[in-house]
C-alpha cells in the first residue's frame, strides 16, 4: 500500500473538519436563533471528533499523536482548502458553505465506506449516517431562505457566487489521485465533484437561486498543500492558545 | 482462570455502567458492547463501539467499564473502543427503547439504515404518544439528539436520533 499517498487523502479530511469545525464553534453564542446556534454547536462536535478520529488513523500511521499534529503546526502545514478557513460572516455565507462543503463531504465519505483500506472504510461508514444530519440541516434553510423573501434570496445568491470559486478548492486533485485509485483507497476528487455538481444542482433547482457558471470560474486552490489565505494563520493561534501553554498538560 | 467467570456474568456486570448523559440506559441497551471474551489465559477482552465519532461521553464510558472490571477483582483485561462494528441506533434494545421512553426520550424509530428526513421529522411523543409533532431542529443538547414540539399535548421533547 502507498502509504504516502494515505496520509495525504487523511490530513486533507482531517484538517478540513477540524477547521471548519473550529468556524463552526465560532457561532457558539452568537447563532441568530437558539436552535441554529445549537445546530452550528453541535456540527462543530462532530467534525472536531471526526478530525480527531482521522488523526487517530495518521497516528498509527507513524505520525504524531492527534494533539501534536492538531495544535503544534503552523497555517502552512495544514492540508484543508482554503474555503474552510474563511471567517463565518455572516449567517449566508456560512449556511452557504456549511451545504456546500457538507454536502461534498457526505458524497467523499460514502465512496470512502467501500475503502480498500479498511481502517478508513469503517469509520466513513460511521461518519456518512451523521452527516447526514449536517445535510439535512443545510438542505432545510437553502431551500426555505433560497425562495423565500427578495433579501434572503439576494443575500444567498451573493454568498453563493462569492464561495463558489472556494468551494470548487475542495477538488484540488492530490499528486497522488492515480495511486489512490488504482489501490481501491478513494475514487478521486473529479467523480466527487461530478457528484457533487450533480446533488447541490438538485437543491438550487427547487429555490430561485441561479447556479453560477462553474466553467467560467478560477478555483481557489493550493491549500492542500499549505497554501492559504491569512484568515488560517490566526485561527490557529487561537485555536491552540491554550494547548500551547503547557503541551504536556493533563485534561 | 477466576472461578465461574463467564461472558454472561461480565455482560451482567456491565448493566450498571449507564451512558453518562442518559442514566437510565445501560451499556448493553444501549448496544455499544459488541463483544467479549475471556482467554484461555483469564485475560477478559471488552470491545465497544462509539455512537457518534465525535461522543465526548465514550471515554467515560471505556473507563467506566475498566472501573467495574476492577471492582470485581479482574486484573488482566483490555476494554478497546473500534469502529469495526458501526454502531446505529437499531442496536438499541427493546428494554433500551422503554428506558429511554420513560426517561422522557422518543426512542429512535426502527429503520433499514436508510435515515432520510420523514423518519426524524415524524417522532412519537414520549408523553402522549401522539404522532402531530414537528421537529424543530436535527440538533439537540447532545450529538445523539434531535429536538421536536407535539401539537397534541403542547410540549416539547427530544429524539434520540436515528442512525
Amino acid at each position: 500500500m502507498n502509504t504516502e499517498a494515505l496520509k495525504d487523502l487523511l490530513y486533507k479530511i482531517a484538517d478540513d473538519q477540524l477547521i471548519l469545525g473550529h468556524r463552526n464553534s465560532e457561532w457558539t453564542g452568537f447563532g441568530p436563533l437558539l436552535e441554529e446556534d445549537i445546530a452550528f454547536s453541535s456540527m462543530a462536535q462532530d467534525k472536531v471528533g471526526q478530525s480527531w478520529q482521522f488523526y487517530k488513523i495518521l497516528n498509527e500511521l507513524g505520525e504524531s499523536d492527534p494533539d501534536t499534529v492538531a495544535f503544534m503546526r503552523n497555517a502552512d502545514q495544514f492540508h484543508n482548502c482554503k474555503f474552510v478557513e474563511l471567517p463565518n460572516g455572516e449567517y449566508d455565507f456560512s449556511l452557504i458553505r456549511h451545504f456546500l462543503f457538507d454536502t461534498a463531504e457526505g458524497i467523499r465519505f460514502n465512496m470512502l465506506s467501500t475503502s480498500s483500506y479498511e481502517p478508513v472504510a469503517q469509520l466513513a461508514k460511521k461518519i456518512k449516517g451523521e452527516i447526514k444530519y449536517h445535510t439535512m440541516h443545510a438542505n432545510i434553510w437553502i431551500k426555505q431562505l433560497g425562495s423565500a423573501t427578495e433579501e434572503s434570496i439576494g443575500r444567498l445568491q451573493q454568498a453563493l457566487d462569492y464561495a463558489m470559486p472556494y468551494a470548487l478548492g475542495i477538488f484540488e486533485t492530490s499528486k497522488f489521485e492515480a495511486d489512490l485509485k488504482q489501490e481501491g483507497i478513494f475514487d478521486g476528487e473529479e467523480a466527487l465533484k461530478a457528484q457533487w455538481l450533480t446533488q447541490i444542482g438538485e437543491i438550487i433547482a427547487e429555490t430561485d437561486l441561479r447556479m453560477p457558471e462553474i466553467q467560467s470560474l478560477q478555483p481557489q486552490l493550493g491549500g492542500r498543500y499549505g497554501e492559504h489565505t491569512e484568515h488560517l494563520q490566526p485561527l490557529v493561534e487561537e485555536m491552540s492558545e491554550v494547548f500551547r501553554v503547557d503541551p504536556t498538560a493533563d485534561w | 482462570m477466576k472461578e465461574n467467570l463467564s461472558i454472561d456474568r461480565i455482560k451482567d456486570w456491565l448493566e450498571e455502567v449507564k451512558d453518562p448523559e442518559i442514566p437510565v440506559l445501560s451499556l448493553n441497551d444501549l448496544g455499544v458492547i459488541t463483544g467479549i471474551d475471556i482467554q484461555d489465559s483469564g485475560k477478559v477482552i471488552v470491545n465497544m463501539t462509539p455512537t457518534f465519532a465525535g461522543c465526548p461521553a465514550m471515554d467515560v464510558m471505556k473507563s467506566d467499564v475498566e472501573e467495574v472490571l476492577k471492582k470485581r477483582d479482574i486484573e488482566d483485561f483490555e476494554v478497546h473502543l473500534s469502529f469495526e462494528t458501526q454502531w446505529n441506533s437499531n442496536m438499541i434494545s427493546e428494554k433500551g427503547r422503554l428506558a429511554l421512553k420513560e426517561f422522557g426520550l422518543a426512542p429512535p424509530p426502527k429503520h433499514n439504515l436508510i435515515v432520510d428526513i420523514d423518519l426524524i421529522e415524524h417522532a412519537k411523543c414520549p408523553n402522549c404518544s401522539s404522532e402531530n409533532t414537528d421537529m424543530k431542529s436535527p440538533f439537540g443538547p447532545a450529538l445523539c439528539r434531535s429536538l421536536h414540539y407535539c401539537n397534541n399535548c403542547q410540549q416539547a421533547f427530544e429524539q434520540f436520533k436515528p442512525l
